[in-house]
């Protein structure tokens, strides 16, 4: 019996060797023969090596929030990164109608192993950490943090960053603004992270912290839309005065370039500029001082 | 023969073995042993080479097991952790009683215990039937919204006091079950010695059911101590919510995997117990049978 059992054991297993070492050797042929980043490139959807040849596949996460995504639908070309994604297939020669969408958990778009995205448009900050994982595209809009608080929090009328270091903080999970907390603003008490931004909001109303750190659009959009007693109580660039939001990529993608082609040209003919000022409004909070 | 005052106890229960016997079972035993190593190396030893050699391994051991993240999130994870540790303890220490107190509560016969025995019925019903998110999200967001005078609105109370309801259904089940399974003459019996119905239960019936379900308690601790992580939905960093942050950092999951290895080195030692206890109980009941 156990005779047998070993034997029968050991030819998939032997198999299953020879299958692996087929698959790698055809790896490393493939990685060699990738093409390196020339500085000009024919970019053009026949031409581009898209996961699904004349079609670009555009990763964002659910739900998708304003003012970054308009009713939780990417497709309706409305909220800035949707626009801004729509403008970049534009410029590469791709109509509406040959873009799909898909659903990428912020968690899952780092994950090693083959993407199911051309490009993930989430509200990402470049990261020098981040680009050992995956690559991004340039930079297509710089983002500040800002702190928001209830009217009569007792940071509302904090001016320097040292007036909210006694305070109780909340940001969401894997966001620049938890940096931005722990790094810049260093608080007494460790801050409270939260899943996403409708949880620190209930935090925030609940009373269980003073203030929340979200990037400045979404500041903007909270205090406007959503809170009615909240302000902005201000903002600061968080990486040395250069935080950029990037389409993320897979790393090593053959795409990069074109991508990057396409976002200078936008931002040479000033259409992504006017694209941030549909829908990005207001940029009047105070600047916090140290 | 010797008289039986005489008798050395332990003699009679050495039973005697042929010489001959004795040796072949050892020659066996030690055939046994060497098939078994051999089949569990070479049996790892494959699985090992497999996914060593297959294509994208380098890409997961970069990702997941990459010792620079690990010694990198190390502190964190075992900071937060010690909130992991703190909650399980507080938690713990009040689901023991109280879900005796709902078992004891259910198993009340006596007429005007009837609503005693209805509430506890309810109480088990819907915490059991609730998913524990649900009632970690309802205290720790909703209780501190409705700003009660002199209530916290710690989240982490409020998480602690979510388990605990949540668990307390679970265990009062695992205690019932203990309960009646001991049988009714155990108690006609004490009954009959002219033991009240509380003196019964406390003397005879409880001691013994609890010995019984030991192990499933423990089983259930074993859980409650990784469902801790949910207390994070709240705000507090606990080790997966660390392990989060430090993952959406770096775009790199090691330092879930390490958090995992925390859990894993609580709970083996947990786990050994509950075997170990398991045997003794195992060998202590067949003890009158050999």
């Amino acid at each position: 019996m156990r005779r047998s059992f070993l034997l029968s054991a050991a030819i998939p297993a032997v198999a299953a060797m020879a299958l692996a070492g087929c698959a790698s050797e055809a790896d490393t042929t493939a990685s060699s023969a990738s093409p390196s980043p020339s500085t000009s490139q024919d970019c053009s959807p026949e031409t581009m090596q898209t996961l699904t040849p004349g079609t670009l596949t555009i990763g964002t996460d659910t739900p998708a929030y304003p003012p970054y995504f308009e009713d939780d639908d990417p497709t309706n070309g409305k909220g800035f990164e949707s626009a801004v994604a729509y403008a970049v297939a534009d410029q590469l020669g791709f109509s509406n109608d040959q873009v799909t969408w898909v659903t990428v958990p912020f968690n899952k778009s780092y994950a090693p192993g083959d993407k199911d995205f051309d490009f993930d448009i989430n509200q990402i900050s470049i990261t020098a950490k981040r680009q050992k994982a995956v690559d991004f595209s340039d930079g297509y809009y710089t983002v500040n943090q800002a702190v928001v608080a209830l009217k009569d929090s007792p940071i509302a009328d904090a001016t320097t960053l040292t007036e909210l270091r006694e305070s109780k903080l909340g940001a969401q999970v894997g966001t620049t603004s938890l940096d931005f907390i722990t790094n810049d603003i260093q608080p007494t008490q460790e801050p409270l992270v939260y899943n996403d931004t409708n949880d620190a909001k209930s935090a925030l109303e609940a009373g269980q912290i003073d203030g929340i750190v979200v990037d400045l659009p979404t500041a903007y959009y909270v205090t406007a839309v959503e809170f009615d007693n909240a302000k902005i109580v201000g903002q600061f660039p968080a990486q040395d005065g250069d935080e950029q939001f990037g389409l993320l990529m897979a790393k090593g993608s053959p795409l990069v370039t074109c991508v990057n082609q396409a976002l200078t040209a936008l931002k040479d003919s000033g259409e992504l500029q006017s694209i941030q000022d549909e829908w990005l409004v207001g940029k009047d909070a105070p600047y916090f001082t140290e | 023969m010797t008289t039986p005052a005489e008798a050395p106890l332990e003699a009679p229960t050495i039973p005697y073995v042929d010489p001959v016997r004795r040796a072949r079972a050892r020659a066996r035993g030690r055939r046994d042993g060497l098939i078994a190593s051999v089949s569990t190396v070479v049996v790892f030893a494959i699985l090992a080479y497999l996914i060593t050699s297959s294509p994208g391994w380098p890409k997961v051991q970069e990702t997941f097991f990459n010792v620079d993240e690990a010694i990198s999130a190390w502190p964190s994870l075992i900071k937060a952790f010690v909130l992991n540790i703190k909650i399980f303890l507080v938690a713990e220490f009040f689901i023991l009683i109280l879900s005796l107190l709902i078992a004891l509560g259910r198993g009340l016969r006596a007429p005007v215990a009837l609503p005693v025995r209805i509430l506890s019925t309810v109480y088990v019903d819907f915490f059991r039937g609730v998913p524990t998110i649900l009632v970690i999200l309802l205290l720790g967001f909703g209780v501190p919204a409705l700003q009660l005078k002199g209530v916290t609105n710690s989240p982490v109370v409020w998480g602690t006091v979510a388990l605990i309801l949540s668990y307390t259904a679970y265990v009062a089940e695992v205690y019932r079950a203990g309960i009646e399974s001991i049988h009714p003459s155990q108690r006609a019996a004490a009954r009959s010695l002219g033991l009240s119905s509380v003196q019964t239960t406390r003397y005879v019936v409880l001691p013994q059911a609890v010995r019984r379900v030991v192990p499933p308690l423990l089983n259930d601790f074993i859980a409650l101590q990784k469902e801790t992580a949910l207390v994070s939905l709240l705000g507090p960093i606990e080790v997966l919510r660390s392990a989060q942050i430090d993952a959406s950092a770096n775009f790199n999951y090691t330092a879930y995997v390490v958090a995992a290895l925390l859990f894993v080195a609580i709970t083996l030692p947990l786990t050994r117990f509950t075997d170990w206890l398991q045997r003794r109980d195992t060998r202590r009941r067949m003890a009158g049978a050999m």
